[in-house]
């Protein structure tokens, strides 16, 4: 009898839904937006590195900080929440299905993403708001930019909402089997999104948005910061989770082996769901009015993310290990040879990975108490995400267009375009090697983030940096030609390519994989433990926040031009 | 659940790093009083010249013992204010002996700043409403090059003095 049910789950956790037409528009709508969000903020990001050479003033009185700012913006917010929100909708398209009216209610979400986006574009375009994608009061943009990105927020609410309707209709209809992994996985990180990002909905309806209109004379400036960051650090994780989706269920598929452990897998995503949110203070160590104790336990949460971190990575080279073995490798590294180095969907994520190793550890020196004192806001920053999700996660995103555009557009990934790809990949990862690596060593010698070019007087430090800002123009004109390449084997895999059937890469478990226990389904617990983990880390230092508040801070706007 | 053996050795040694890792930053932090900035104390934005550290005279650096100084600053938007020297002229460059204990604090009018003497240890954010506040100790001799390293508005990079520590 047991032995019966186990095949009938294992039969039905092998049968993934066809994706429909509509469904399709509706999952590309959101990468078209990606893509063209890569190639308007890709082409600022090399005006970037041209200006800090010092080599190159911007024509037409453009101010370097709008740039930085649409850089910033476009990047870490449009860009990245479209390509997750579109590439999570085919993921539970394909293994739980959506219904039409889910679908109708995804579209009104994408049509409010995409105002947002054009209302936060303009009033930045039209140098209003050059306040940079953290958008520190006092500095005060015009309230167009507020709202656009409320609108973008509450846009991936829906998205949220219609996740989780979308895995309790299927759970609704398969009662007591464990959800599929993947739907489990995107449903922990819109959990995840949703709570981090009340924090940010906090910040722009009760502080900001006001404040700009007028309706309030002050803002606390600390209020808004740590609103900001109790977002900021999730963020990351909501950027870097879509990539693990990739990382546990979709790469073993495409070197032809199986998923390492699933329960591994569910474990490790609960615990980014814990503790991603409550560490925001790590951003903010080096600043006045939180106290040092709270500062060092948040300290000890962030240190905590190393755990599910290095589970990840041990999952992933167990696979890789696994599958060499049973294509019949020997030795300790034999089956490095077995893997598919000529496969771009393998190919760009797997440098992806490599990157995070040197990422992750500079993250850990960001994040420590004393550490952080050397690199806080130099260029090193900047180098450390530009290798984790400059390289690990976009390098993945990329990894997972190969496959998931041409097979929602009934095309073919080419053996030329995977060549090309493989071209890109190689190319994108010379270019953040020389810009990155620039950028660290830079910064440890005190150069800036976010400045424009300057010789600060013609001092002997400043003089320093000259040849690492060059090293920058050089790797960021090689990752531009990167971008360029991208977005041609986008538009080829969307309209040109041959039509044909490209394979919707998912892992399958080992037949006598140990079964998933149940209890991992208790999302309830989850997010009472996720609540109170936040609750413990930052209730005592709000409190403190407000009732040892100093007077508010009144609007500047003249600091960015905007007015 | 089940947990592959290797994998269990793989986790034991992640922890065993990490629990290695904070018991570091916690002897510094709590045995050597190693912490970043954070004293709390508050200040009127509006009007910083009423606290006595920011009135006029008492910008810039000051020798309070024989190798204790203060350095009083208040930041705003492009400008590091330390008063001005006997001709009148703002004063954009301060000599330090080695091996003194300089506390420095800074304040801003306007927005949020960085006070970052590039070389040293001495970073700090500057945010409106509060006083940054880090004694340390100037151990190198050299110019060093002190600025705004949080994004403060269009002429940010325009933000800098230098510090110079002598031999004595």
């Amino acid at each position: 009898m047991s032995l019966a049910k186990r095949i009938i789950q294992t039969e039905a956790s092998t049968v993934y839904l066809p994706i429909t037409k509509p469904e399709s528009k509706l999952y590309m709508s959101f990468i078209y937006v990606a893509f063209i969000s890569l190639l308007i903020a890709g082409l600022m990001g090399l005006l970037q590195v041209f200006v800090r050479s010092g080599h190159f003033t911007l024509p037409f009185g453009i101010d370097y900080y709008q740039v930085l700012t649409v850089h910033g913006v476009v990047l870490a917010l449009v860009l990245t929440t479209f390509f997750i929100i579109g590439f999570q909708y085919a993921l539970m398209g394909k293994t739980v299905g959506i219904s039409a009216m889910q679908r109708s209610w995804a579209w009104i979400g994408f049509w409010l993403m995409t105002l947002g986006t054009v209302i936060t574009a303009i009033s930045v375009l039209l140098g209003r708001a050059s306040v940079l994608y953290t958008f520190y009061a006092p500095l005060q943009a015009h309230p167009a930019f507020y709202i656009g990105l409320t609108l973008v927020v509450i846009g991936s609410w829906i998205a949220c909402f219609i996740n989780w309707r979308q895995l309790y209709v299927w759970k609704q209809h398969h009662p007591g089997e464990k959800s599929p992994l993947l739907a489990f996985m995107v449903n922990i990180n819109m959990i995840m999104w949703f709570i981090a990002t009340l924090g940010l909905a906090a910040a722009m309806l009760l502080q900001f948005i006001p404040w700009s209109l007028g309706f309030s004379e002050t803002i606390n400036v600390l209020v808004s910061r740590t609103l900001f960051w109790y977002f900021g650090h999730p963020l990351v994780y909501f950027w870097l989770l879509p990539a693990y989706m990739a990382w546990y269920a979709i790469i073993p598929k495409i070197i032809g082996g199986k998923l390492f452990n699933d329960s591994l897998a569910r474990l490790s995503f609960i615990l980014f769901l814990f503790f991603s949110i409550p560490v925001g203070f790590h951003h903010q160590l080096s600043e006045p009015g939180i106290d040092t104790t709270w500062k060092f336990i948040q300290v000890v949460l962030t240190f905590v993310v190393i755990v599910p971190s290095l589970m990840t990575a041990f999952s992933l080279f167990a696979t890789f290990e696994i599958t060499g073995r049973k294509k019949g490798s020997g030795g300790l590294f034999g089956w490095w040879k077995y893997l598919p180095w000529k496969d771009v969907r393998f190919l760009a994520p797997f440098i992806g990975m490599l990157a995070f190793i040197p990422g992750g550890v500079g993250g850990i020196i960001n994040a420590s108490h004393q550490m952080n004192a050397v690199v806080h806001n130099t260029i090193w920053v900047t180098g450390h995400f530009h290798l984790t999700v400059g390289t690990t996660v976009i390098l993945t995103f990329f990894g997972i267009t190969y496959w998931l555009v041409p097979h929602l557009m009934n095309r073919q990934l080419t053996p030329s375009l995977n060549k090309l790809g493989i071209i890109q990949s190689i190319t994108w990862a010379v270019g953040m090697l020389i810009m990155s690596t620039a950028m660290h060593i830079q910064g440890l010698l005190g150069g800036p983030r976010r400045s424009a070019y300057s010789d600060y007087g013609g001092t002997a430090q400043a003089a320093e940096w000259g040849a690492y800002q060059m090293a920058q123009a050089i790797g960021g004109t090689i990752l531009f030609i990167a971008i360029i390449l991208m977005v041609y084997i986008f538009i080829k895999l969307a309209f040109f390519a041959p039509r044909g059937e490209e394979e919707f890469p998912i892992a399958e478990e080992e037949e006598d994989a140990p079964p998933t226990p149940m209890w991992m389904e208790r999302w309830k617990l989850w997010i009472v433990i996720a609540i109170a983990l936040i609750l413990f880390a930052y209730t005592i230092p709000f409190i403190d926040m407000i009732q040892h508040s100093p007077p508010g801070s009144p609007p500047f706007d003249w600091p960015i031009g905007n007015r | 659940m089940h947990i592959h053996k290797f994998e269990k050795i793989c986790i034991s040694v992640g922890i065993a790093t990490l629990i290695f890792f904070l018991v570091v930053l916690g002897y510094g932090g709590f045995h050597l009083g190693v912490h970043p900035q954070s004293h709390a104390e508050t200040i009127d934005p509006g009007n910083v010249q009423a606290h006595e550290a920011f009135q006029k005279e008492n910008l810039g650096l000051t020798q309070v013992s024989e190798d204790q100084y203060i350095v009083n600053v208040v930041a705003s938007s492009f400008n590091y204010d330390l008063g001005v020297d006997e001709e009148g002229k703002p004063i954009r460059h301060i000599r330090i002996p080695k091996r003194a204990t300089v506390l420095y604090q800074v304040a801003t009018i306007d927005v949020i700043h960085g006070f970052h003497i590039v070389g040293t240890n001495v970073n700090m954010m500057v945010e409106p409403g509060y006083i940054s506040k880090l004694e340390t100790t100037m151990n190198q001799a050299g110019e060093f090059t002190l600025l705004c390293n949080e994004y403060c508005g269009v002429g940010h990079h325009m933000m800098f003095l230098t510090v110079e520590v002598y031999e004595e």
